[in-house]
């Protein structure tokens, strides 16, 4: 059944990222909340949008703000915004942008709007370090003491253990597993190579590499200026190495699993700070306003399966659906974006695809097939250009679409891995 | 339906409702008027309505509110001032307001003030007569004594209670700049008793005037005493006496003796403390009636009806039709200029697009704009997400991206024409075909400009002064091409920007800067014949600009400075003739503060010291000065400007003498006591004027021929303004 029904089509007329960057650098005094009003306000400005037009603001991330927890909502309070325009954030993990353009295209679709804002944002320099449990049970029954003594004797309660702060950890809540284990653990079970781990990342980073350098990549960025000082422009990403070799990949000691472990710094995607948004409208608005579109979402299917298996190969049950939906197959697809959380599970989905056992358990007679790699993350990946989670799944949008068209494809695919074992699949077309 | 016929009644500016519980809320509202204010008729209405509630047995006790939205009392009808004739007659008007509040504070019954939206002036003396005061904790009240700006001090106890209310150094601050109290401020100083939510505000006064009433709280009693700075300078004589010398002196340092009234207002606070409350009220009075009479206050209350009438002049000829709508604006060239115009454009909520060439460039002029908005949350004066709101209102391009949608586009590029066209040709491909198109040029003729576009009409002049967030200024400067939609346009959006907007025909220089000019070259050409720096300087500051002309000079930059002078020498010929000594000193390679070197001498921060005399080295007289009476120096540049005002009147670049007095006071710095150079005429008178004018032509032809203007109203013995009445 195809995703929209007979809803409205939905067109992505354009999309804006902030430069993503390694976290602890550049943007590491900028929160997430701001990453994420700065590239919707530069969208909202560089599309000579009217703010007054839009009417709902989506947005995803993964790690909130204890203080702000709907960041959709600050970025709906933008000053070029009305106040009355309602926002949500979502939390699917790395596939939470895409969770904000589904459920914005999906209320474009059924008519409850016309024109949506939706992206995501992630600091990782900005994660909350939280209390242990009896620092934290100190402080609350301090805070509720009447006198002094009281106030006193409630404190006198913390031991030194207490003091220890904890720091969240990418570990699933189910199995306590890493998502750096498990990224090794699927290496293994797939039989990914060490090399062929190294030359996927290297490929990253070479065709990042390009796109930076022909500003393919860098027209969807809007440059942040740094405050308070602004004398720090940042244009471009800067995790994308121009001179990485194979050799110096190679040369790299594997993190999760010392003796036989292949997942290395180099062939994972970095802790990242970005953000990422895109413009939706229905084809009809887009032309009343006078938009020309990037292009239309044809379809999209999320999945999922057991965390304590392979966590990141839900891909490969989402992706056929998706294909299904949109009444294509794989030879259709004229460029495939795959987010590469690591090397090793990129590789591992496309062996999925590829496998009949595979095929069968998302319930088809046949695999999605063998995809083509010079279709395949040809302006680099996650690994190079970086992975702010809650921003991802936005910029893979942009950046499908606008290759797309300089390269007069019809249809791409892209597909996104996300914790708890959860994947998603979307199919696009270039607008003509 | 029937029709009364008789006398017409005045409507009543007071309307009174009793609550069930006895508590008479008096509402002033004055008829036919967006504001209320204060003048003998409103006095007498509320004296005798207050007095009723004193006779009504079945009211306890009394609050007076506003019936205007967001307005409690703005002030006086200054439009009464003006029709006092005498000392005596202003003496009297004040005795009368104060004999009237007298009678309010007396009253057996206590009277609440609730005051929300802004309570200036006899407003704010009204309610410092009441007995308790209650304010809404709201952005639009206000509380201040601005009659100091009008040359005039407080005349209905102000100078008194206020005092005794805050203490010395609160109500000198207050009265001496006249300055904006914050609600928050007026709790923490002690001006008001209580702060409330709006919503709640009658409320509560209510509830505290039956307080009141039933003495179950205490009539407000003024400030105590707070901590020990209050007991060394406020409690006893000693302290007072040093914090009115201080006061005194810096006023003095401040006006250079040219403003009579806040010494008076010291003087009358002054004499309250020493002799008592009554004597005080004397003082106040005495000195009320003759600052009423001065040139100083009348030239300031000028200012005001001329800023006020500017404000409802759309800028052309009405049938005016409506402006356009400013949402965006994009502003090419994020310069010391461009930044200024962005950081108060945010602050009215216009979404800025801000280009330059390159990224440090834009991101120097966004930190421009942060610093200056920033200085505004360190002060209080907007909230964290004011700030937050501002700054993210503005972007930052190197390429045109975003310019479709502007409404306006400034352009504040390099003073060079051919730049200048390229830019506009450029910025035309992108943006909208009704967009406006303006140059914040100071110096090029906009119809130079212009010859580059495809729309003409419009494109018109948008001259800001610098520092944009702090200059009152904007010269709005149009050709004859220009369309009155695209000017009413520019003029409305200055004045939202909250400028005074002049609108002056297209021409070398404008208007303020070819009146700047004169009155630079001219003091460049005293320096040329052996005048000495400092004693040009300190002549201009004692006839009352803010700075000398030299000082000025290496302000804006020697070499920017030097830039205009030929282009107005082409245009008018001779006595437009720059002067030798800024050629040869631009030559010498110096710039003024910014290169910290000019004609002063500038440490490492850029603060200026002394002349720097290897200077006069470089100049045509050399190193030897000769004394030059400062009554020389004045005459001849300030003579030179206000006949070039009047040639820029006969010409038509002016549309009115107003426009240009507030365009060389609040654009150049023209001393404010003077009025401006049409008032200054006015004065003088103008065949005096032109007297003065030929004897310095003689000397000096043809720098000083008389305008044809101000001979012609020399001959027919006219004025630019009339001689009484309002002035505008």
């Amino acid at each position: 059944m195809p995703t929209f029904g007979n809803g409205n089509r939905v067109a992505v007329v354009a999309g804006v990222r902030t430069p993503f960057v390694k976290a602890g650098t550049v943007f590491k005094d900028i929160t997430a909340i701001d990453l994420g009003r700065q590239c919707a306000a530069e969208l909202i400005q560089r599309t000579d949008l009217d703010g007054k037009e839009v009417d709902i603001v989506v947005f995803g991330t993964v790690v909130p703000s204890v203080v702000a927890p709907n960041i959709a909502r600050e970025v709906a309070l933008l000053p070029m915004l009305p106040k009355g325009v309602p926002a949500v954030t979502v939390s699917r993990a790395c596939a939470s942008a895409n969770q904000a353009i589904t459920d914005a295209a999906d209320q474009i679709a059924l008519g409850h709007a016309d024109v949506a804002i939706a992206g995501g944002a992630e600091s990782l320099s900005n994660v909350p370090i939280l209390h242990s449990r009896g620092m934290a049970d100190a402080l609350v029954a301090a805070s509720r003491a009447k006198t002094l003594p009281q106030r006193l004797s409630a404190l006198a309660k913390i031991r030194p253990r207490d003091l220890v702060p904890i720091t969240p950890a990418i570990a699933e809540p189910s199995t306590g597993e890493t998502m750096g284990q498990s990224a090794e653990k699927m290496a293994k079970i797939n039989h990914i190579p060490r090399e062929e781990q190294d030359e996927l990342a290297l490929r990253s980073h070479q065709r990042a590499a390009a796109g930076t350098a022909d500003g393919r990549l860098t027209a969807e960025i809007a440059p942040v200026f740094v405050p308070p000082r602004y004398d720090t422009v940042v244009t471009a990403d800067n995790g994308v190495r121009t001179d990485t070799t194979i050799e110096q990949l190679r040369a790299l000691k594997p993190v999760f699993d010392r003796r036989y472990g292949t997942v290395t710094a180099g062939n994972a995607s970095p802790l990242t700070d970005g953000g990422a948004a895109v413009l939706l409208m229905s084809e009809e608005k887009a032309r009343a306003l006078g938009y020309q579109p990037l292009g239309f979402i044809r379809s999209y299917a999320y999945a999922a399966l057991d965390p304590g298996e392979q966590l990141l190969q839900a891909p490969v049950l989402a992706a056929p659906v998706a294909l299904q939906r949109a009444g294509l197959a794989l030879q259709d697809i004229g460029l495939v974006e795959m987010h590469e959380a690591f090397a090793a599970q990129v590789l591992s989905n496309l062996r999925g695809f590829e496998s009949q056992e595979w095929a069968e358990r998302a319930g088809f007679s046949k695999p999605v097939g063998k995809v083509d790699r010079d279709r395949l993350n040809v302006m680099g990946g996650s690994i190079a250009i970086g992975h702010p989670f809650g921003a991802t799944g936005a910029r893979i949008t942009t950046t499908l679409l606008h290759e797309l068209r300089r390269r007069g494809e019809q249809f791409g695919l892209m597909t996104v891995c996300a914790a708890g074992g959860m994947g998603f699949a979307m199919v696009v077309e270039a607008a003509a | 339906m029937t029709t009364m016929i008789g006398e017409p009644r005045a409507a009543a500016a007071f309307s009174v409702e009793v609550t069930r519980d006895g508590v008479a809320v008096v509402t002033f509202d004055l008829p036919n008027e967006p504001v209320n204010k204060f003048s003998r008729a409103v006095g007498e209405e509320l004296a005798a309505t207050l007095e009723r509630q004193e006779q009504d047995r079945a009211v306890k006790a009394v609050v007076v509110m506003s019936g205007k939205p967001d307005v409690f009392i703005a002030g006086a009808d200054i439009e009464e001032f003006l029709a006092l004739r005498t000392a005596q007659d202003a003496e009297r008007l004040s005795r009368y307001g104060q004999e009237t509040l007298d009678r309010v504070e007396r009253s057996a019954k206590p009277v609440v003030f609730a005051i929300h939206g802004a309570c200036l002036g006899g407003g704010l003396e009204a309610a410092l007569a009441a007995h308790y005061r209650i304010a809404s904790d709201h952005p639009k009240t206000v509380l201040a004594l601005p009659e100091v700006m009008l040359g005039l001090i407080p005349g209905m106890g102000g100078t008194q209670r206020l005092p005794r209310t805050v203490g010395l150094r609160n109500a000198l601050d207050m009265i001496l700049t006249g300055r904006n109290v914050r609600a928050r401020k007026a709790l923490k100083i002690g001006l008001i008793d209580e702060l409330v939510h709006p919503a709640i505000l009658r409320e509560v006064a209510v509830d505290r005037a039956r307080s009141l009433a039933e003495g179950r709280i205490e009539r407000s009693k003024g400030r105590k005493s707070h901590g020990a700075a209050d007991a060394v300078l406020e409690d006893n004589p000693v302290g007072r006496a040093v914090v009115l010398r201080q006061a005194r002196e810096q006023t003095l340092k401040k006006t250079h003796g040219h403003y009579p009234a806040p010494l008076a207002a010291i003087d009358a606070v002054a004499e309250g403390y020493r002799r008592g409350m009554p004597e005080g009220l004397t003082a106040e009075a005495k000195a009320f009636g003759e600052l009423a009479m001065t040139d100083v206050s009348r030239q300031l209350i000028f200012l005001f009806f001329a800023t006020t009438s500017l404000k409802k002049d759309p800028g052309v000829e009405e049938p005016a039709p409506p402006p356009r709508t400013i949402d965006k604006l994009g502003i090419l060239g994020a310069g010391f200029m461009g930044a200024g115009i962005a950081s108060v454009a945010v602050q009215q909520g216009t979404l800025v697009r801000l280009k330059d060439a390159q990224y440090d460039r834009v991101g120097k002029g966004i930190k421009a704009v942060h610093d200056v908005v920033r200085e505004r949350l360190k002060k209080k004066q907007i909230t964290r997400q004011q700030f937050a709101d501002y700054m993210a209102l503005l972007g930052g391009t190197i390429d045109y991206s975003g310019f479709g949608s502007a409404d306006l586009v400034i352009e504040a590029v390099f003073e060079d024409l051919a730049l200048k066209h390229r830019v506009l040709e450029e910025a035309e491909a992108v943006i909208a075909d009704d967009a406006i198109y303006a140059s914040n040029t100071s110096s090029i003729p906009i119809g130079r400009i212009a010859d580059a576009s495809k729309r003409p009409e419009r494109v018109l002049g948008m001259h800001f002064f610098s520092p944009v967030h702090k200059m009152p200024l904007l010269e709005v400067i149009v050709t004859p091409r220009t369309s009155k939609e695209a000017t009413v346009s520019a003029v409305a959006y200055g004045k939202r920007l909250g400028k005074h907007v002049i609108v002056v025909n297209d021409g070398p220089g404008f208007y303020t800067t070819r009146i700047l000019t004169a009155y630079m070259n001219e003091a460049g050409k005293l320096l040329d014949e052996g005048a000495a720096i400092e004693a040009i300087d300190k002549a201009l500051v004692e006839f009352g600009f803010p700075v000398g002309p030299i000082t000025l000079l290496d302000e804006v930059g020697i070499d920017v400075g030097s830039k205009i002078g030929p282009i107005l020498a082409e245009a008018f010929g001779p006595r437009m003739a720059p002067a030798d000594s800024f050629r040869r000193i631009v030559e010498a390679g110096r710039t003024g503060r910014k290169g910290k070197s000019g004609f002063y001498r500038y440490d490492e921060d850029g603060k200026k010291g002394g002349v720097d005399e290897s200077v006069y080295q470089l100049l045509p007289t050399g190193p030897q000065r000769k004394q030059v009476p400062a009554e020389t120096i004045v005459r001849r540049a300030v003579l030179s400007m206000v006949n070039e005002a009047a040639r820029c009147l006969e010409e038509g670049i002016l549309r009115s003498p107003r426009d240009g007095d507030i365009g060389a006071v609040f654009g150049i710095g023209f001393p404010p006591f003077r009025g401006g150079p049409f008032r200054y005429v006015d004065s003088v008178g103008a065949a005096e004027m032109v007297r003065q004018l030929e004897e310095l032509d003689r000397e000096y032809a043809p720098r000083y021929e008389p305008a044809r203007l101000l001979r012609d109203m020399a001959r027919e013995e006219k004025r630019f303004y009339p001689a009484e009445g309002r002035p505008v």
